[in-house]
């Protein structure tokens, strides 16, 4: 296929999930470089999670959806042509031309132009106001036409997956939405009547109204010539302000057809299960445009195994086949869990099914069993989807299906309850469906030295897709652990047996004050650097007043003990609190001149606020007396709390600003100021979505909307950095601020020690439902705890310098010798350097004239 | 107590109560820089003495650390890279060749000498 000594000149037409998943796949098998890669999307954006496209009506944005790693192309040769659609093929040339008259050579083509929604042609379909839903593009007009003033409901045409989710995206714009659907009952391909009888009683809850054996004759326009009502036979028609089709899809065929592929009748390229099409040996289909037998595959998972196949074969590989495809699906559709896998209606001969159906509760769960053996041959599960990854890997066959089959047909809140133990899979059980990761795969990653959910998501990307497996994966991975004799200890040290979260409850429930009492109730020895600072942390979370009171004041690192951090000589800096970054221009000048005085080194830090370096420990009262008298605070640099809130100048100043943001973020940090957490705490707020203060790169970051505030959480900076995970959008003031309030006081009681946000939040499967359950729904009941924490600390905050400054007996311990209170440490040698001064290095001493 | 060990005290260094039980402090005998950690058990209260210079930085800091025990033994942790010296002999719990050197302490009408 190609000139020897040359690179191989690869094609790809479309640049969609299953399109880059080929180039992944490629990159994975390392033969990336044997390649010229040239990759053509239409849309202007490259390949996004259109899974997950109605989270954009979630607030999350088009870089959110991205599932190009930042730098791909880049890192590694690849040519990346975006918005610019391919026209034309010629085989004989093996050229293809785009829509800018380009023309590209290849070697080898892959087709993955995927489908287009299909549009029923019936009349009006094509007036103003009528959209699909498939691309970004789609549902930023689907948004913008929403927003006028005249239009107030929406109908989705089509009741399956897609326009349900559809119809949740126009409940989201706040219009009053219908689906139509011309079969008898919702998701008719997946579901039964009675499993779509629960889930439209879900979702007509929501608001959603529901009109099945329903025919649209004609769509009509109003005056403005844009839609306004659907016609249906026989029934009223319906006010409709917007329409979307979500009728079905049809492969996107047309190129194929253009250059004399053969195609389906059903359309598609047809292809051999190599995926190779059956005409033209240098031409591959994958994902939904490939025709297979005949069949076309409108689902992710199989188009990333067709993705795998080709990449298998153009990396040299021979005997990678496609050998069908789980269709298994279980996704929430506006909240409610639906599951649908095996032989879901029962059309294999001799199988039976089991129901549970539970009106009250909206679950309705059906099993497909062999009539003789009683092995789960499929299912659909509704409201209550529990266990339904072993259910499904039961009616592969992979798994056996338990003695007590009626066992597993009830939810396990009514005793029921799939419980198969992890041990029991086999390696070749497929775990993380998304991503093909089996049992095995994940066994050798943990006999690897994987031991933890970070580690096994990270090195064999399971539970990267839709998470649905990460309850499997832990119990996977604790089984593994507990086998190989890896102690799964949670236990803080060799002084305590709890971990941190443990601890935490046992001090609150005791009410403990002191180090001494926890010790002894629950501790053995006399502690250490790991347990002594735990406690202190805790004790001061639960709001015990001055953190050096009593013998916490030995519990404390130094930094705390201080109220200072250490730098590596020995000396100190000194972090006033500059809430939000505003300062004036007095304590500008009070900061100047104490800095003077005292001759420390001054720089701005990246938390917008001023450091003082090169302070001895006996100066330090010194110091702060003079920044307390300019009105300044501790800005609790020194210990594992909250560090500042950045911020822009917002809508004061800025042309681009929707709200006040300097403003919040100084609210924000006087709230928050002096909490004591497992670890640091960094806020910011934007003004607008410009994002200025890079609020997404923070533990809690605030971005204004036109409508108030949306809250992003766990994102971090530094050496593992997480782009923060967007938890509420359009919150009020209030509301924002009770959202982060149970969020940090949920955070301080659930977090391991010295694990900041991003790592908790990972380690609880970065379940985003489970986070807006405790904060918005109260779902672990614990709300009015939460917001009791964060009222004891405003209650009991002090600022620890006017503390320490009003008692003689505190600041006497600001000593560098307790035998000589006004020496300084001989050995601290600062030498100039720029206008200030610095640490003498090592190299140094003895070659420079020693300043002080 | 002999009278080998007080001839060569230095007379007493600080009182008794000006140390915190568990939290080191830092006295200076002529040029030198020494840390105090006072421990108080059954027994009543002992006091050790090392240098208060760290190996691994140069620093003059360990009284600032943290002091902990494992099993029976005290040691201090480095405020700067947290490595445990053992209080009663000077020794690195980290790293074996590394050692700080330790003083004898003798506590006489509740003041503290130390022989540095």
């Amino acid at each position: 296929m190609q000139t020897p000594g040359l690179r191989t000149r690869l094609v790809v037409v479309g640049h969609g999930m299953v399109g880059h998943r080929l180039l992944t796949e490629l990159a994975e098998r390392e033969v990336l470089d044997r390649f010229d890669v040239t990759v053509f999307g239409e849309e202007p954006r490259q390949a996004y999670d259109r899974v997950a496209l109605s989270s954009f009506f979630d607030g999350a944005t088009a870089d959110d959806l991205s599932v190009v790693v930042p730098g791909f192309a880049e890192t590694h040769g690849v040519r990346v042509v975006s918005g610019d659609a391919v026209v034309a093929i010629d085989r004989s040339a093996k050229t293809v031309t785009a829509a800018s008259g380009e023309v590209a050579l290849y070697d080898h083509l892959v087709l993955a132009t995927g489908s287009s929604p299909f549009v029923p042609p019936m009349p009006g379909h094509g007036l103003p106001g009528c959209f699909v839903y498939r691309t970004i593009d789609d549902l930023e007009a689907i948004r913008d036409w929403s927003a006028r003033d005249d239009v107030r409901t929406g109908v989705v045409i089509g009741g399956g997956l897609l326009g349900l989710e559809a119809a949740n995206a126009l409940r989201l714009l706040g219009l009053e939405p219908h689906v139509v659907e011309m079969a008898p009952r919702l998701m008719p391909v997946q579901l039964d009547d009675g499993a779509s009888t629960a889930l439209r009683n879900h979702i007509e809850s929501l608001g959603v109204i529901v009109h099945t054996d329903a025919r649209t004759s004609e769509i009509a326009a109003g005056p403005t010539g844009s839609v306004q009502r659907l016609v249906l036979d026989g029934a009223d028609p319906i006010d409709a302000g917007i329409v979307v089709f979500s009728a079905g899809i049809r492969p996107r065929d047309e190129l194929a057809r253009g250059c004399g592929l053969a195609v389906g009748e059903r359309g598609g390229v047809v292809v051999d299960d190599t995926m190779t099409a059956l005409d033209d040996p240098n031409v591959s289909a994958i994902g939904e445009v490939a025709a297979i037998e005949g069949r076309c595959y409108g689902l992710v998972a199989p188009g990333y195994d067709m993705a795998a196949v080709v990449a298998a074969r153009l990396a040299g590989a021979t005997g990678e086949r496609f050998v069908g495809a789980d269709l298994s699906t279980k996704l929430k559709l506006l909240g409610v869990d639906v599951a649908s896998f095996g032989d879901a209606f029962g059309e294999t001969p001799r199988s039976q099914s089991i129901v549970w159906s539970d009106a009250r509760e909206g679950v309705h769960r059906k099993l497909v069993v062999d009539v003789e053996t009683g092995a789960v041959r499929g299912g659909m599960l509704v409201g209550d989807a529990d266990g339904y990854q072993t259910l499904r890997l039961m009616a592969s066959g992979d798994v056996p299906t338990p003695e007590d089959v009626r066992g597993l047909v009830a939810p396990a809140s009514d005793g029921g309850g799939v419980a198969i133990g992890p041990d029991s899979l086999p390696d070749v059980a497929p775990v993380c469906s998304c991503e093909n990761v089996t049992a095995g795969s994940l066994r050798e990653a943990v006999s690897e030295g994987s031991h933890s959910i970070g580690e096994l998501k990270s090195c064999t990307a399971a539970g990267t897709g839709c998470g649905g497996c990460l309850p499997l994966v832990t119990s996977l991975l604790n089984c593994e652990l507990e086998k190989a004799g890896v102690e799964v200890s949670t236990a803080l040290c060799e002084h305590f047996e709890h971990s941190r979260v443990e601890l935490f409850g046992l001090i609150r429930f005791h009410r403990h004050g002191s180090w001494a009492e926890v010790l002894a109730a629950h501790g053995t020895g006399r502690g250490c650097e790991i347990c002594k600072p735990v406690v202190a942390s805790i004790l001061a979370s639960l709001g015990n007043g001055y953190v050096l009171e009593g013998d916490r004041a030995a519990l404390q690192d130094t930094n705390d003990h201080a109220l200072a951090n250490m730098q590596r000589d020995g000396t100190y800096s000194v972090v006033p609190r500059v809430p939000g970054g505003e300062i004036t221009p007095a304590q500008l000048i009070a900061l100047g001149q104490i800095a003077t005085d005292f001759e420390l080194y001054t720089k701005i830090t990246g938390g917008q606020r001023i450091d003082l370096f090169g302070a001895r420990l006996e100066q330090l009262p010194a110091i702060w007396e003079r920044v307390v008298d300019a009105g300044m605070e501790s800005g609790h640099a020194y210990g594992k709390s909250l560090r500042t809130v950045k911020s822009c100048v917002g809508e004061t100043w800025c042309r681009y600003g929707v709200q006040d943001s300097t403003s919040m973020a100084i609210a924000l940090e006087l709230r928050y100021r002096g909490l004591r957490s497992p670890h640091k705490i960094k806020m910011a707020v934007s003004g607008c979505a410009r994002e200025c203060a890079e609020a997404q790169s923070k533990d809690v970051g605030v971005i204004a909307t036109e409508k108030g505030w949306n809250l992003y959480v766990a994102g971090n900076g530094g050496a593992r950095p997480r782009h923060a995970t967007l938890l509420a959008t359009d919150l009020d003031d209030d509301e924002l601020i009770r959202a982060i309030d149970r969020f940090l006081a949920y955070y301080i009681r659930t977090a391991d020690r010295l694990q900041r946000t991003a790592g908790w939040f990972e380690e609880l499967g970065a379940d985003v439902p489970h986070l807006r359950g405790v904060i918005f729904d109260d779902s672990l009941g614990i709300a009015d705890e939460l917001d009791a924490d964060i009222a004891t600390h405003l209650d009991t905050y002090q600022c620890e310098w006017t503390a320490t400054l009003e008692d003689p007996d505190r600041v006497a311990r600001f000593v560098s010798f307790v035998n000589a209170p006004d020496a300084a440490d001989p050995e601290i040698v600062m030498v100039s350097e720029r206008g200030q001064l610095r640490p003498i290095r090592d190299e140094e001493r003895g070659t420079l004239v020693s300043i002080r | 107590m002999s009278a080998a060990q007080t001839i060569h005290d230095t007379g007493a260094v600080c009182r008794l109560d000006q140390l915190s039980p568990e939290r080191g402090a830092a006295v200076l005998i002529g040029e030198r820089q020494v840390a105090l950690f006072r421990i108080d058990d059954a027994h009543g209260p002992t006091v050790y003495a090392l240098d208060h210079r760290d190996p691994f930085t140069g620093a003059n800091v360990l009284a600032r650390g943290i002091v902990g025990t494992t099993g029976d033994r005290w040691y201090v942790a480095s405020p700067l890279h947290k490595q445990r010296f053992d209080l009663a002999t000077g020794e690195c719990l980290d790293d074996e060749t590394i050692r700080v050197d330790v003083h004898t302490v003798n506590i006489v009408d509740a003041h503290v000498h130390v022989d540095a």
